[in-house]
């Protein structure tokens, strides 16, 4: 049986329906991410497995019992909030000790899991000082050390790496991870940066408008995306409007309108035959890009312009426009030291990508 | 100042000197700041410190003989060096009358004080809870007596608790029913009080409103979220957070009710004279200023010394929160 279940979960604001028919089953250990843009439901959904909203429709279970009678003071689910909530007149020690003094624990087992809970976070030393002298890094992982210090069954992460720069995000990421695998606390969160979900979570729901469009684990979500939504958003992709002529072999012939015939992996679900109508989606780092005419061994080659480029760091990102006004997007890594540009806007080039790669979406 | 800190001062001297304009644009910004704060300065300076130190001469002198005070180095006290004494002091401590209606008047301001903050707090955080657009017209009418004039909202008073009135008709019918006997309510330290409250409300539900306010609601989501229930989530979060506006709100109560004497005057009994009233009797009464400036002076070494042990209680109270 599953920790967490949401069972087609439904909340409307008057005419808005902010989550629609939602259905997600957690496990326990899991750390499970709510994945999608803003206003996509997801913190609506969280707010209802904490208990500051009520589903409309539909049943959110924990361990099998209905929590819809359930106040948030009486739920195992804490929460993280993404601006860490942390009490402002209280020191760090007495932040982390609150939930343990609302459940009623001795002060003596207060002090020991607080201490312990100080060691987990690496803040021993901060114990005594007040959330204002902390950084922004600190002040989350006290606010992590107090969701987690009484062990709940859920901890429930609203968008916690937001407010903190690149750098410190990363870093936390690591962190988080360890602390959960250490800690064994079954993790929801939430978030709309789909690098932080991919790079943390072992199954991610991607939500959108309200509604679930896919559940599964980032290399899938990444690899295998259902639909034109979830490509899109994960990652970056190439689209290309394509039409099904022949699906034999393990491979699919595709037409793309003003660009000509594509060879694609057929789907590994199959269920794709000669006339359907979909999209071709093709990550960047899968499309290469070469002079003209050094591109005639593989199978999908198609000459282009640069149109413009991007220049990252460890890879420069090429925009090439084809024949047919399409925009592909390329990587090209910097590996070679001193080379970041190999190519300049306005060059004729060739887009090539092999015929075991891409993913063809019905619309 | 500039040889506090002379490293500053000798690291700023040679950029000015490459930019003059720095120079004076700094020496602008401290002329203007003479300005605009010399007014208030010198208002306070002329109007208040030195009526103050007047004061507590005026308490170390004689009293003339038809009033006001007498001449200094007057010849009508022998054996007095320059007119100078320390017996309305020992005056002050030599009855315990003046003790007394000093602890009388810490009491009623205290318990008004109490009265006020109850009764504020509610709806305060009613006004601070409430859609932004409906505060202002809250707050608005929680000052709106202030528009209408101060001794005929006393007065008022004097009508609502007088004998004749519905109000003290009811309450001797409701105690008629008990058996208990009819009470005069107006003249008493009931009616004090009831002024005192009234009239000081104000005061301490604007700061009160003013500090829950600013209060983030996430806060309390978060203490519920870690399982605090309601009693909890006000005990141990918003009404040790509102502390600076109960001390803010309390001492616009606390300090004028110590002083204030035509609430008494007009409300209270002959024997409910508080410090407010023997003070004005020095003055206007008594024609005794010197007795009258001790009496000043005392109450204000009292609010002095009050103020001090809240800032402590304060201190302490953060520290073990």
């Amino acid at each position: 049986m599953a920790l967490l279940e949401i069972r087609d979960v439904t909340r409307r604001f008057s005419d808005f329906v902010a989550v629609d028919h939602v259905n997600i089953a957690i496990e326990a250990g899991e750390f499970f991410t709510l994945l999608g843009p803003s206003g996509c439901g997801k913190t609506t959904l969280l707010r209802m497995i904490a208990g500051f909203d009520l589903p409309d429709e539909g049943q959110i279970l924990l361990d099998g019992r209905d929590l819809a009678a359930t106040p948030p003071e009486k739920r195992p689910v804490h929460t993280v909030f993404q601006s860490y909530a942390l009490f402002p007149h209280m020191t760090v020690a007495q932040n982390i000790a609150f939930p343990l003094k609302m459940a009623g624990k001795s002060p003596a087992r207060i002090r020991d899991r607080v201490d312990e809970a100080l060691a987990d976070v690496r803040l021993s030393e901060k114990s005594g000082q007040y959330p204002h002298e902390l950084s922004g890094g600190q002040k989350q992982r006290v606010a992590l050390a107090r969701g987690l210090v009484n062990r709940p069954r859920l901890l429930l992460l609203d968008e916690p790496l937001g407010a903190l720069d690149a750098k410190l995000r990363e870093d936390m990421q690591l962190e988080l991870i360890e602390l959960q695998k250490e800690i064994g606390v079954t993790f929801v969160f939430v978030t709309h940066a789909q690098n932080e979900a991919l790079a943390l979570s072992h199954r991610i729901a991607v939500m959108n408008r309200g509604r679930v469009e896919q559940i599964d684990e980032p290399s899938k979500l990444y690899g295998f995306p259902k639909n034109r939504f979830v490509a899109d958003f994960i990652g970056k992709a190439n689209l290309f409007d394509a039409r099904v002529i022949d699906s034999a072999g393990g491979r699919l012939r595709l037409e793309v309108p003003g660009l000509g015939d594509v060879e694609a992996p057929a789907r590994a679900d199959g269920g794709v035959g000669a006339g359907d109508r979909g999209v071709l989606s093709l990550r960047p780092e899968q499309v290469r890009i070469a002079p003209p005419g050094h591109a005639e061994q593989l199978r999908n080659h198609f000459p282009g312009k640069v149109h413009d480029f991007l220049y990252i760091g460890d890879v420069t990102v090429y925009i090439v426009e084809l024949v047919n006004g399409t925009r592909v997007e390329a990587l090209l890594p910097n590996s070679a030291p001193g080379r970041a540009k190999f190519f300049e806007p306005g060059d004729p080039v060739e887009v090539a990508w092999r015929d075991d790669v891409g993913h063809f979406l019905h619309e | 100042m500039s040889d506090a800190r002379p490293a500053q001062v000798a690291a700023a001297a040679p950029r000015d000197a490459a930019r003059p304009f720095a120079a004076v644009q700094r020496t602008r910004r401290n002329v203007v700041k003479w300005i605009v704060t010399a007014p208030p300065f010198l208002f306070l300076l002329v109007f208040f410190l030195l009526p103050s130190l007047i004061m507590v001469l005026a308490s170390f002198r004689y009293p003339g003989e038809y009033g006001g005070l007498a001449p200094l180095g007057a010849a009508t006290h022998p054996g007095a060096d320059h007119g100078l004494t320390v017996e309305t002091y020992q005056f002050f401590f030599s009855s315990f009358i003046y003790t007394e209606i000093f602890i009388k008047s810490f009491i009623v301001a205290l318990a008004t004080t109490l009265i006020c903050l109850v009764m504020a707090y509610p709806l305060a955080i009613l006004i601070a809870r409430s859609p932004r657009r409906h505060r202002d017209l809250m707050v608005l009418l929680v000052i709106l007596p202030f528009a209408s004039n101060f001794l005929i909202r006393v007065y008022a008073w004097m009508i609502i608790l007088g004998p004749q009135s519905a109000f003290s008709h009811f309450v001797n019918s409701v105690l008629g029913v008990f058996g208990a006997g009819p009470v005069t309510m107006l003249f008493s330290p009931f009616a004090v009080l009831c002024g005192m409250v009234y009239v000081h409300l104000p005061f301490m539900v604007l700061p009160l409103y003013t500090n829950l306010e600013k209060h983030d609601p996430v806060l309390l989501d978060a203490a519920q979220d870690l399982g605090a229930g309601g009693w909890q989530r006000f005990w141990r979060v918003t009404f040790p957070l509102s502390l600076p506006g109960i001390f803010s709100g309390a001492a616009l109560v606390f300090i004028p009710v110590l002083g204030i004497f035509v609430i008494p005057d007009i409300l209270g009994g002959t024997r409910d004279i508080l410090i407010g009233n023997l003070i004005e009797n020095q003055f206007l009464t008594t024609r005794d200023w010197p007795f009258g400036s001790t009496l000043s002076i005392m109450l204000t070494l009292c609010v002095l010394a009050t103020a001090g042990f809240a800032a402590w209680l304060a201190r302490v109270g953060a520290r073990r929160a």
